[in-house]
């Protein structure tokens, strides 16, 4: 095939313009859209993260004033949850790889995609409407009674949005539960399928069952605050911690909807950068379904200290200590992927290797948390800031950043500069540690989150975690530079550049529209680095 | 700005030592982990890289028995992280009965505090060592949470119940309080000091009497019940022939309700019968009592709790 010809082919060329791009059910088109706007998210909402370690600099509350801190804080998990991580994988690489992985030329409802990103961006546009008239300043958390009473900020236009975009997460899941089950080309069993799938559908059932409960909490939070209905007010007879609860049932879950993905990439990654089969296929599928599972049953471990009863806390203690057991079968798991592999050292290994620092980090200090007596002390304190930012940053974000570089040759048909995306990964790598293990320490010195200032023995550590944000910001605007760069004058980018085995590596890069020329027949398990004679399933 | 900086917040109640060895157990196990996987991943990346660009690794599938033991391990090791958790909390969130009581209230952005002797003080807590102390909170808005990181406690403020924590001083000091639940503006300036004294030094600072002459709660609560402002021993007759339950003896004891229900008369039920007593009607009697929800502040209702407490069912009744 000629060069020009595979051009003329290339989802990305015919046809042009911005009516074609916004009208579009190219579920390849619809991956680029979200693309384009997680990005920018994610650049608002590391803004407002600068603004907080700027402030805690120093002791004093003297950058910024407390509401405008608050703020801050608000909008940077307000962002980066709703509007970055959320979407991030699924949105992106879920659009884009789920069809082609099934061996289908797009998803089971390409409107309803498009629709879904339409309804990201009413939602978002929503939120920022809040932010531009008055701002939110209950925290991510949205706690009641502040939110529903007391809070003078925008609550209510950003319970909207957040609501509102609820539907994009619910939309997105269906129609990956769907393609799974129904368009997997002839001879892609369940068990040939690639753990990116696995992963992705098992993010999907956890959005299509757990989005509606934040949506109808925040519905009952706006109905509260506009027309004084009682439900989590004590002064309208309702219950402060009822809210606790709800928010917690699907925001838990959430987490699942951040890191699953994530796992899902690095099974993809780890199998490819050593060109060999996942070391225990099946645990590893199983163990997501596990997690989204055990995911549901451990809200109540963000309330050992709400005046929950004992006994409920005991059982969401030992729920959650449950589900360090899959977490740890799928890193062992990769750890044994790489043993006698033939490991690349691409770029894509470097976010592989930084992952696995990361996430080991930020399952264990789960740990601390999950043990009772221990929470006590750190709950609402810095350690849990680390923690999560270990999981969602070192977790998530790390395995999106080593995803996008993996999968950007093929969505976008250009290499970019491999050193360059080397000293991104150790930028990051250095400046995430650099920036949140300080805050572990923090934690158990008992300083607490959401703080515009404190004691004066708190700021060694918040110097150092202020000067790691910084690398860790530089880690994340050189990827804009080189991959940008890439798309005007990268070299092209041949079908298979790492030699990596699966559908998505037999079509051109970047994929006709229709991403198959014939129909596709699957003959082997996936991950197949061998002469494809022998069939193993498991 | 000081150049040092400790690991660990000063060690200064009789659970801190406890704490901080589960701390150091599970940072252990923790870093033995992290180190494992960072060896094996780097180890491999390095040993198994790529010699050819056509070469692929090895035709290896899994490993029941691996499987098995990391599915094991990880199991039996968050299971006793488990067990000494849970035994931990269920010590801290259940006070000794010979605890002191100090009443603490929670409003934006302050901490008011009441002594048992009636001493008040304001975002400050003097607290004898060698003694437990319990806490008994109430939140007059939002959610606050009273915490002490030299103690290893803390305790959500809930509006519209009560809630406890407890601790023992072991060490003589100034320590930290720190609001811990976001409250909005002010959340980090809703700080204070708690002040760890030696019994006598105690002693002499409740005598001291900063703030005025020292009315004990359970007093201060006496005066609401029969005072003219709510005027509860109108129908709360002491000899039980008003329309109400007499309420000698009751905090406690088990209560029979009308729908047949038996509750225990601690602290929230109390706080409830008075906020909304429509809530649990006490069996044999009619809901005509008027919800004090809105009219009565927090403080005043730890008050009265802390009189109705007082009253013995054999000793006089006011």
């Amino acid at each position: 095939m000629s060069d020009a010809v595979e051009r003329r082919n290339s989802y990305l060329d015919a046809p042009y313009g911005v009516a074609a791009w916004l009208l579009t059910k190219d579920h390849k088109r619809i991956a680029i859209l979200y693309l384009i706007s997680i990005t920018i998210f994610f650049a608002v909402g590391g803004m407002f993260a600068a603004g907080i370690r700027l402030e805690l600099l120093t002791p004093k509350g003297d950058l910024w004033t407390p509401d405008l801190y608050n703020k801050l804080f608000t909008l940077h998990g307000v962002v980066m949850i709703f509007f970055f991580l959320i979407p991030s994988i699924p949105a992106t690489m879920g659009n884009f790889l789920i069809p082609i992985m099934c061996g289908a030329k797009d998803l089971a409802f390409p409107r309803i995609n498009l629709l879904s990103w339409y309804i990201y961006v009413v939602g978002a546009i929503v939120t920022l409407a809040a932010v531009f008239s008055g701002g939110l300043d209950t925290g991510w958390t949205f706690y009641t009674p502040y939110s529903s009473v007391s809070s003078q900020s925008a609550v209510t236009t950003a319970a909207i949005g957040v609501f509102i975009t609820g539907f994009s997460s619910i939309l997105t899941g269906l129609n990956f539960i769907v393609t799974v089950h129904r368009m997997r080309a002839p001879g892609l069993t369940w068990f040939r399928l690639p753990l990116f799938v696995w992963a992705q559908y098992a993010t999907s059932l956890v959005m299509i069952l757990g989005t509606p409960v934040i949506a109808i909490t925040v519905l009952l939070v706006v109905a509260e605050r506009s027309l004084h209905l009682g439900f989590f007010d004590p002064a309208r007879g309702g219950d402060p911690v009822l809210f606790q609860h709800l928010f917690w049932f699907y925001s838990h879950p959430a987490v699942y909807i951040m890191i699953l993905p994530g796992m899902g990439v690095m099974s993809e990654l780890v199998s490819a950068v050593s060109r060999k089969q996942v070391f225990g296929y099946s645990f590893v599928a199983f163990s997501s379904l596990a997690i989204a599972i055990l995911g549901f049953l451990v809200w109540g471990h963000h309330l050992f200290v709400s005046s929950q009863s004992i006994y409920a806390g005991l059982v969401f203690s030992i729920i959650t200590m449950l589900v360090a057991v899959p977490s740890a079968v799928k890193t062992f798991n990769w750890a044994a992927t790489m043993y006698k592999g033939s490991v690349t050292w691409e770029s894509p290994t470097w976010w592989v290797v930084g992952f696995m620092g990361l996430f080991t980090i930020g399952g264990l200090t789960g740990l601390f948390l999950a043990a009772m007596g221990m929470d006590i002390h750190l709950t609402d304190t810095y350690f849990v800031v680390a923690h999560f930012h270990y999981i969602m940053v070192g977790g998530a974000i790390m395995a999106y950043m080593g995803g996008l570089h993996f999968w950007w040759p093929k969505m976008i048909g250009k290499l970019y500069n491999d050193n360059a995306a080397k000293a991104s990964a150790v930028l990051v790598f250095v400046g995430f540690n650099l920036t949140f293990f300080p805050q572990f320490i923090l934690g158990y010195m008992g300083m607490p989150r959401r703080y515009h200032a404190y004691p004066d023995e708190f700021q060694v550590l918040n110097v150092l975690s202020s000067a790691g944000s910084s690398i860790l910001a530089l880690g994340y605007v050189l990827p804009a530079f080189y991959l940008t760069y890439s798309i005007f004058k990268g070299q092209r980018a041949p079908a298979n550049p790492w030699g990596a085995a699966g559908l998505e590596w037999t079509i051109p890069s970047p994929p006709p529209t229709f991403n198959f020329d014939e129909e596709v027949v699957v003959t082997e398990p996936a991950y197949n680095y061998k002469p494809a004679t022998e069939v193993h399933v498991g | 700005m000081s150049t040092s900086f400790p690991l660990f917040p000063p060690n200064a109640s009789s659970v801190a030592t406890e704490v901080d060895l589960l701390y150091l157990f599970i940072t252990a196990i923790s870093a033995f982990f992290v180190v494992v996987v960072a060896a094996l991943v780097v180890i491999f990346a390095v040993k198994f890289r790529r010699r050819h660009p056509a070469e692929v690794g090895a035709d290896i599938h899994g490993s029941l028995a691996l499987e098995l033991t990391w599915t094991f391990i990880p199991f039996v090791l968050a299971m006793i992280m488990f067990f000494w958790g849970a035994d931990l909390f269920y010590r801290l969130a259940r006070p000794p009965a010979d605890s002191m009581e100090v009443f603490v209230v929670g409003k934006q952005w302050m901490w008011k505090v009441q002594h048992p002797e009636g001493v008040r003080e304001i975002n400050e807590l003097h607290v004898p060592v060698g003694r437990n102390v319990r806490l008994t909170l109430g939140s007059e808005d939002v959610l606050h949470d009273y915490s002490i990181p030299a103690f290893r406690v803390k305790m959500d403020v809930v509006p519209g119940k009560l809630t406890t924590m407890w601790f023992k001083a072991t060490v003589p000091g100034t320590y930290h309080l720190f609001c811990a639940e976001y409250c909005g503006t002010k959340h980090s300036g809703m700080i204070g000091q708690i002040y760890a004294m030696e019994p006598q030094a105690y002693e002499a600072w409740l005598a001291g009497g900063s703030g005025g002459p020292a009315v004990p709660p359970a007093q201060a609560g006496e005066k609401l019940f029969t005072g003219p402002n709510y005027a509860c021993s109108t129908c709360h007759k002491a000899d039980g022939k008003g329309p109400a339950p007499r309420l000698a003896g009751v905090y406690g004891s088990q209560v029979e309700l009308a729908d047949g229900r038996k509750v225990l008369a601690d602290d929230n039920y109390v706080r409830e019968s008075i906020m909304v007593p429509s809530a649990k009607v006490v069996k044999g009697f009619q809901p005509i009592m008027p919800p004090f929800q809105g009219v009565i502040a927090e403080e005043q209702v730890i008050q009265l709790i802390a009189y109705i407490k007082s009253l013995k069912a054999d000793g006089p009744a006011q």
